[in-house]
């Protein structure tokens, strides 16, 4: 079973760098005591990041319209249906388009 | 083995019951993860330690995506800073909540923090103490969806075939969408939301990842704060 050392070597950094990014926060805790429009961005991150993750998936007319729908269900439906509205909104699309 | 459950103490019965939709939603996603992996040229022993020891499928998605052979290593790891940024936020938002755990124990059990698991533990740290038993029962065990999954999916990826045949790519793309959701803070979140859409969709074709996470996000920010008006972060 291959074990590529150069892989491994990726594999190990981006652990290091998540386990940092995921304890940071508790040394930073004290310092981020924001108010205004500085609060309103910084709530804005998580949402702005996901988005920007996903954003070149979204690409293309049955995708684009595919995430439209699952948005819609997202703001109604539990976690597992919005996943599965989406999943089937992309395929018939698919086809369709 | 249901008799084994009603031992365990309500914390840690209540934590899994709370994960428990968290780790079915995982598994297609899981199965997918190790089906791309391996089509992009990693072993499936290669494929299962990524999801065993970084536990993010935002980032092991984004890196999978640019991997190639010479593998990018930096514009990997940059990638996945980059995408794993929010735990920081996370964790800052968890920390004075977090009274009952012992040093060793947030050490241990942040490893753990997913948008899942994080956004859970805000909704029980509003109705109650959080305690270590919750989190580890709730955060803890998510990963034994995540591996299992990511190494079934590697093992009989190449037996699937083309996963957009039944929208499974786009799986991960509407958890996103549903994680946003819950997010979701009006109008702000809107500007937000199509700012970085918009801004990360053209970024990612002229510039390519990683780029496009770090523009989005850039532009996601910047349009928070200028739709914000004094009364809407109250």
């Amino acid at each position: 079973m291959r074990l590529d050392p150069v892989t491994l070597l990726t594999i190990l950094l981006m652990a290091a760098a998540t386990y940092g990014t995921r304890v940071a926060g508790l040394f930073f805790a004290d310092r981020l005591a924001l108010t205004g429009r500085a609060k309103a961005a910084f709530e804005a991150i998580p949402a702005a990041v996901l988005v920007a993750v996903i954003a070149p998936t979204a690409t293309g007319w049955p995708e684009t319209a595919a995430a439209a729908i699952t948005a819609v269900a997202a703001l109604r439906l539990p976690l597992l249906a919005t996943i599965a509205v989406g999943v089937a909104a992309v395929v018939v699309l698919r086809v369709l388009g | 083995m249901l008799t084994h459950l009603s031992r365990l103490s309500p914390d840690a019965r209540e934590g899994l019951r709370d994960i428990a939709p968290v780790m079915v939603a995982a598994m297609p996603i899981g199965l997918l993860f190790g089906a791309v992996a391996i089509g992009k040229g990693l072993s499936p022993l290669e494929a299962t330690l990524m999801s065993l020891l970084v536990f993010a499928g935002g980032a092991q998605f984004a890196a999978i995506e640019m991997w190639g052979y010479p593998v990018p290593v930096w514009a990997i790891v940059f990638s996945t800073v980059l995408v794993n940024a929010r735990h920081v936020l996370m964790s800052a938002s968890l920390a004075p909540k977090i009274g009952a755990f012992s040093k060793g124990e947030r050490m241990l059990g942040f490893f753990f923090l997913t948008d899942e698991a994080w956004a859970l533990a805000e909704k029980r740290a509003a109705e109650t103490a959080l305690t270590p038993t919750y989190w580890f029962a709730l955060a803890g065990t998510l990963p034994l969806a995540w591996i299992g999954s990511s190494l079934v999916g590697a093992l009989v990826g190449a037996l699937l075939g083309d996963p957009a045949r039944f929208g499974a790519d786009f799986a991960f793309t509407a958890l996103f969408i549903g994680l946003v959701a819950g997010f979701n803070k009006g109008r702000i979140t809107a500007v937000t939301v199509a700012a970085s859409g918009g801004t990360a969709a053209l970024v990612h074709v002229f510039a390519g990842p990683p780029w496009h996470v770090l523009a989005g996000a850039f532009a996601g920010i910047l349009g928070a704060y200028l739709a914000a008006r004094p009364e809407d972060a109250a």
